[in-house]
């Protein structure tokens, strides 16, 4: 044999390796694509749409330019042209039905403009053209006092802005001034949300992590047979609807539900104890529901334990405490943290349990978020609530990869 | 709109495929949407069997939980998978107004059976937006259970107030929509003047601080269908609830509630055509022949009001001072156009008020 390859053997064999890594690469491609559209792009788009909202300067770009001149600072109306500009823009919008587009979204920033613009488009649509002109705009100041408002024309013009950071200031609690400073807003609620769901979700992640570690223990040391069978009673609840578990969890905390008739019955207390809508039915219906994926991957971790570490730790005279926890709880780590770090991520953005058996004390993050995508229809605030979420989820799993390494991680 | 590419490429990518098949199955039915529930079933019964079998045409009959947000993802993304909706009064001056819904041409629309010109025998309120005809007058009230609500009943909106005439939980649904004007009847405002004063600081804080005066009595819930229960399993004495869902307690399962009609804030839901559907006179005929003098009939089955006078003939008299339409009086007609001025707002103020 030759002790060095040819210089085309080497070229064969790189062109091999090049085919070879390209159907790999053919096979990952499905699964790529998926991730991409189903994952990265609406991910991609919720940012894009929290700072990047065009619709207002879409429908009125005329006024937006000419009201460029106007000191937004001043305690004065905008000059007579933009006046008459809006007016008109707002006649070609209410006859393309459009109008609407435009109140709900001046409304978000100045409430009550909605009904106001609505109907000063109702009135404009029957006027003609040249009247609105030589109006000089006293036919919109004249429709409703609201008109005279300076506060209105700055809603607009901020609205009017392409690029914004209104929504993430919004979601921070926080606002602009008209002098152009960051100030807190009169309603503070997001911030105080925020907090409430990491601490929830923190404590179901402990409630977990104990119920778990014991049983986790338990399942791996025993005899195949039992721990399958005991396997199965862990995995039937996560085969079971979450809406099922979510409701039987209603009846057994309802008033007179199955908790409270047998306390009263063993005569423990004699008026029922409130216990469904409080946060304490939260955080114990999704610590059942979530159990299952503290207990998997912490079981698939300690299978693959060999005892024989443990036992060397006690015939070499430590102590069972100190071995157990010098030994046997570090290898358990990669189990642990992975259970963790699932139930924490899934508990933190958990939506439907909360708003079943949460009441108002159990109200969580999410549950803003739907509010603002079903109801208020805000999906530019909603956006920047859910980008505020991830960017949150993001820098704890940045702590976590510093304080405990990602590569510690294990499923199985 | 069409001009926002950025937005509507992801959706539109995503849901091309769904289109293709849509366009393949869907090509000679209509798909109609509304609440499911009794409801739903009430409608199928009365409205979509009964076209189905005049005209030949299939309907498919799906389920949404009200708002515009679904509407707005179809319409937004060109892809329209609804023909015909079932819309709250409360939502459609949004959704008619953002361009959401085809305007209807209520000069099709047929006399009622009696003969009276459609334009007549339609409450006003029935044809009031241009966008949908009314179908159903529902309303929001209070109901207690007779079992616990212990001696005297309640009968207005300043008992439900009232905690220490009444003592227990009362369960509301958790949003700002008819507590606050419920607070403000309480507090004693007139009817005429709530929804004028829930436009200054001033009348929102006055109803924040009357929900205030009882918070600790109150249990808030999140959808309809636990209403009815909470009364039942002794959570609340005394809940709010859409009337129909109370009604069908008593009736099919003869549960000892009772109705409060004081302060009720009633509602129309109408059937409307969805914006740029393309089956469009088909889903028009379908919403004709729906708000039809028979049709609208059926609906007091669980006791919505019909919004056509002539339907009244073929309703059981004995129903008839159980349904929404025989209590106007007392109650006030819920202002959709306050609510999309102030829904945001309000929203917002009411949930940091809850978590103090």
């Amino acid at each position: 044999m030759p002790a060095h390859l040819s210089i085309k053997e080497i070229a064969d064999s790189q062109a091999q390796l090049r085919r070879k890594k390209l159907v790999l690469f053919a096979f990952t491609l499905p699964l790529l694509l998926f991730v991409m559209l189903a994952f990265v792009a609406p991910i991609a788009t919720m940012l894009y749409r929290s700072v990047y909202h065009p619709t207002v300067a879409q429908l009125i770009p005329q006024t937006l330019k000419q009201m460029q001149g106007w000191e937004t600072q001043s305690n004065t109306l905008p000059d007579n042209d933009s006046l008459v500009t809006f007016a008109l823009e707002l006649k070609s919008l209410a006859a393309e039905r459009r109008s609407g587009k435009l109140a709900e979204e001046i409304n978000r920033v100045f409430p009550g403009a909605s009904s106001l613009i609505k109907s000063t488009a109702r009135k404009l649509k029957r006027l003609d053209e040249q009247e609105i002109i030589s109006s000089q705009g006293t036919i919109l100041l004249d429709s409703h006092k609201k008109w005279h408002n300076p506060a209105l024309w700055r809603a607009i013009a901020s609205a009017g802005e392409v690029w914004t950071s209104r929504y993430y200031l919004t979601a921070l609690d926080l606002q602009l001034s008209p002098e152009g400073d960051i100030e807190s807003r009169d309603t503070r609620i997001y911030l105080k949300l925020y907090w409430k769901s990491l601490r929830i979700a923190l404590l179901i992640t402990l409630l977990t992590a104990v119920l778990a570690f014991p049983l986790s223990y338990f399942l791996a040391n025993a005899s195949s047979a039992k721990a399958n069978t005991l396997l199965v009673f862990v995995l039937l609840p996560f085969w079971t609807s979450l809406l099922v578990r979510t409701t039987s969890w209603i009846a057994l905390l309802q008033t007179n539900g199955v908790v409270n008739s047998t306390l009263k019955v063993l005569g423990i207390i004699d008026q029922p104890l409130e216990l469904l809508y409080t946060e304490f039915a939260t955080v114990i219906s999704m610590t059942h529901i979530l159990l299952p994926f503290m207990v998997l991957p912490l079981y698939s971790v300690m299978k693959n334990i060999d005892p024989s570490y443990f036992r060397a730790a006690l015939s070499l005279g430590a102590k069972p405490l100190p071995a157990f926890a010098k030994i046997y709880f570090p290898m358990t780590l990669p189990g642990l943290s992975a259970g963790a770090l699932l139930v924490f991520i899934i508990s933190i953005g958990y939506y439907i349990t909360p708003a079943l058996v949460g009441g108002t004390d159990g109200q969580m993050i999410s549950n803003i978020i739907a509010f603002h995508m079903q109801s208020s229809n805000n999906w530019e605030l909603a956006a920047a609530l859910g980008s505020l979420l991830l960017v949150l989820i993001l820098a704890l799993y940045w702590l976590y990869d510093r304080m405990v390494g990602v590569n510690n991680i294990k499923l199985g | 709109m069409k001009t926002r590419v950025s937005s509507t490429l992801l959706v539109a990518s995503l849901f091309s495929a769904t289109t293709l098949f849509s366009a393949a199955t869907h090509a000679d039915s209509l798909t109609a949407v509304s609440f499911g529930g009794a409801y739903g079933a009430t409608q199928q019964k009365h409205m979509l069997d009964p076209f189905m079998e005049a005209t030949g045409h299939e309907i498919l009959f799906e389920n949404y939980s009200g708002g515009i947000a679904e509407l707005k993802a179809q319409v937004e993304s060109g892809n329209i998978l609804w023909d015909v909706i079932d819309v709250e009064v409360i939502d459609l001056e949004r959704a008619c107004s953002e361009g959401l819904l085809e305007p209807f041409p209520m000069d099709t629309l047929p006399p009622g059976d009696d003969g009276t010109p459609a334009m007549e025998d339609f409450s006003e309120e029935a044809l009031a937006n241009e966008c949908g005809v009314g179908n159903i007058v529902w309303t929001v009230l209070f109901a207690y259970n007779n079992d616990t609500i212990g001696s005297g009943k309640p009968m207005s909106v300043a008992d439900l107030f009232d905690t220490e005439k009444f003592p227990g939980k009362r369960a509301l649904r958790k949003r700002p929509q008819v507590n606050m004007e419920w607070a403000l009847l309480a507090d004693g405002v007139a009817k005429d003047e709530v929804y004028a004063l829930l436009e200054t600081d001033e009348g929102q804080q006055r109803a924040l601080d009357k929900l205030a005066s009882i918070k600790d009595d109150i249990i808030w819930f999140d959808s309809w269908s636990q209403a009815p229960q909470l009364l039942n399993d002794g959570g609340a004495v005394m809940v709010q609830s859409a009337n129909g869902r109370i009604f069908d307690a008593i009736q099919s399962e003869g549960k000892p509630f009772e109705m409060v009609w004081d302060g009720h804030l009633y509602d129309l839901d109408v059937w409307a055509v969805v914006k740029g559907t393309k089956k469009k006179a088909l889903a028009e005929e379908f919403v004709r022949f729906a708000t039809g003098s028979k049709p609208l009939s059926g609906m007091p089955d669980i006791a919505y009001g019909p919004t056509r006078q002539s339907s009244y003939a073929y309703v059981d008299p004995e129903i008839i001072p159980k349904l929404p339409s025989s209590h106007l009086d007392e109650g006030l007609k819920a202002s959709g156009v306050f609510w999309a001025d102030y829904g945001e707002s309000l929203g917002e103020k009411f949930n940091e008020w809850l978590l103090e």
